[in-house]
């Protein structure tokens, strides 16, 4: 089984190309968001660079976000068509179930912080148990603070990963100290390969989740609707 | 590209620059297999106007629906299609992408050309769509929500950008005054409704003529004078002509609209004009730019109602003659929000 998998959640662009047991090719891009650029150019090389043809999928997998709603639209836009053009299944896998497969079977506590602006964060928290991800934390948006004060009822160490990582280093450094940990660099931004094997793990347990983005948030615009007929009532 | 055009050319379209989601597969760019329309006004009403945000959520909900519905009521599968063609400006940008993500994937997927197409051209190419012998040279005279342009088109895929509006587009001039009516969105149709049972000279609202020999148009002051106009009339608490508010509106825009576009013509010396856009749809602009087209010979084609407002098919007839042109898209190819007329990428 061929997987070919993407990730466009943030400004990193990742696309990889998985067979039963091997990952046969790994193109990352952290450089400037442009996705819509970029892509399609990025899937053609790393196909052809692998030998394939794009009917030779066999299944197209892609992180459902959260994170950037453009991005997210682009990467789930260009999976679903190709799978619906080759007739081929599309498995969708969570960016942040994603992000945390990067540490698998690390130990304490890993915590992917993703960008949701001003001081929000899309995160939630896993621990390795077995092999195994355990949610911890549900996934939410917390401001870094509230995720702070959860954190620190956890008393163990954690792992931080993800784009807003950068962003929010000291103040994670200061309020968390001890149970403050930072994995390699190679760890920290999403990676199409484990998306792959995520997907892999959901079909080898005939998980099918719905192939839509994961926006977590409201458009700013139903926000201010709601609010505005609050205020009339 | 070398070409075998002994076969027929079919093209699977795309366009998701506002508010509808839209898919249509032709066949030799002129005859139209299949034009799903998904239109996302009920969403956007609550709003009072097209949320760039909420088009796009609704895009990605949409898009491979009514991809298989285009397919389906076409007749064909994938297999069957030579090119796909794709909107990739103007437009919102994330409501762009949604459309240009899937074609650019469909395209590759099936190794197959990508032709990207601007849409205001589209709306121009809707006419060839509905008259099957028209041919450039022409002047259009495009009016829609987000357009108002006078052009020369002297062939297929070229242009001569004579007009344009300095300001509010015709169409969005019509939502904005729709809404200070309390006639809700979208406003065009509502205004054109109510103006048939007003009366046109009731009240005077300026037109902007700009200067002498100047094809642009502006709307902005126009829009304003109706604004004032209600205003004043509110806070002497007289009752609001509604009706002939929309008479009188509707007259300045379409006497404007007509004058620039018959003088442009006679100007060039070219014996046909052509409509195209959502305002398009309007009767009272059908109306009297037909009856000044007629008193100066001049012919005049505006296309079927559906094909007036944003649809695929009208992409997809672009995309075949960029295509028997030996034309085609890169992968790499961008949405671009202010894309002009003419440019090809």
């Amino acid at each position: 089984m061929k997987i070919l998998a993407l990730d466009t959640s943030s400004v990193t662009a990742t696309v990889s190309v998985l067979d039963d047991d091997k990952i046969i090719g790994d193109y990352n891009l952290n450089h400037k968001k442009t996705h819509s650029k970029r892509l399609m150019p990025m899937i053609e090389e790393l196909l052809s660079s692998c030998d394939l043809t794009p009917k030779e999928i066999d299944v197209f997998a892609v992180s459902l976000g959260p994170g950037s709603f453009t991005g997210l639209r682009i990467g789930i836009a260009t999976v679903t068509s190709m799978a619906q053009a080759l007739d081929k299944k599309v498995v969708g896998v969570p960016t942040l179930e994603a992000l945390a497969f990067n540490l698998f079977n690390s130990q304490g506590l890993v915590c992917p912080i993703i960008d949701a602006q001003k001081d929000s964060v899309y995160t939630a928290a896993y621990k390795w148990v077995d092999g195994k991800m355990i949610e911890v934390i549900e996934k939410q948006v917390f401001t870094i603070y509230e995720l702070i004060e959860k954190l620190k009822k956890q008393e163990e160490k954690v792992f931080f990963i993800g784009d807003a990582l950068h962003k929010f280093y000291d103040v994670l450094k200061d309020e968390l100290g001890e149970q403050f940990r930072v994995p390699p660099r190679r760890f920290l931004i999403p990676s199409a390969a484990a998306v792959g094997e995520v997907a892999k793990i959901k079909i080898e347990n005939n998980i099918d989740l719905d192939i839509a983005p994961i926006y977590m948030k409201k458009s700013a615009a139903e926000v201010q609707y709601e609010e505005k007929m609050k205020c009339k009532e | 590209m070398k070409l075998n055009l002994k076969e027929d050319v079919i093209t699977l379209a795309i366009e998701s620059s506002c508010d509808e989601t839209s898919v249509s597969v032709l066949k030799n760019g002129r005859q139209v297999l299949s034009n799903i329309i998904n239109s996302q006004i009920e969403q956007h009403k609550k709003f009072g106007g097209v949320v760039p945000e909420v088009a796009s959520r609704k895009h990605i909900e949409n898009i491979n629906e009514v991809i298989s519905q285009a397919l389906k009521e076409a007749n064909v599968t994938f297999d069957d299609i030579t090119h796909v063609g794709v909107t990739y400006g103007p437009g919102l940008v994330g409501a762009l992408l949604v459309g240009l993500s899937a074609g650019k994937a469909i395209a590759f997927a099936k190794e197959i050309p990508l032709n990207g197409v601007n849409h205001i051209e589209g709306h121009i190419y809707a006419n060839f769509i509905d008259h099957k012998n028209l041919k450039p040279p022409f002047i259009c005279l495009i009016v829609s929500g987000g357009h108002t342009h006078l052009v020369y088109m002297k062939d297929y895929g070229e242009y001569e950008m004579i007009g344009r509006t300095r300001d509010d587009a015709a169409g969005e001039a019509f939502d904005k005054v729709a809404r200070a009516l309390g006639l809700g969105y979208p406003g065009g149709p509502q205004i054109d409704k109510l103006a048939k049972e007003g009366n046109p000279d009731a009240i005077n609202f300026p037109k902007a003529y700009l200067e002498e020999g100047s094809y642009d148009f502006s709307f902005s002051g126009l829009k304003s004078a109706v604004l004032n106009y209600i205003n004043t009339q509110k806070m002497k608490g007289l009752e609001i002509p509604v009706a002939d508010v929309a008479a009188s509106f509707q007259k300045s825009v379409v006497e404007i609209l007509t004058e620039k576009a018959v003088k442009c013509a006679v100007q060039k010396g070219v014996d046909r004009v052509v409509l195209a856009g959502g305002v398009a749809a309007n009767s009272g602009l059908r109306t009297h730019l037909k009856l000044e087209c007629d008193k100066n010979n001049i012919d005049l084609k505006y296309p079927s109602l559906t094909l007036c407002t944003d649809n695929a098919a009208m992409i997809g007839c672009v995309a075949y003659y960029d295509y028997i042109k030996g034309l085609s898209s890169n992968l790499d190819l961008n949405a671009i929000p202010n894309l002009k007329i003419g440019d090809r990428n």
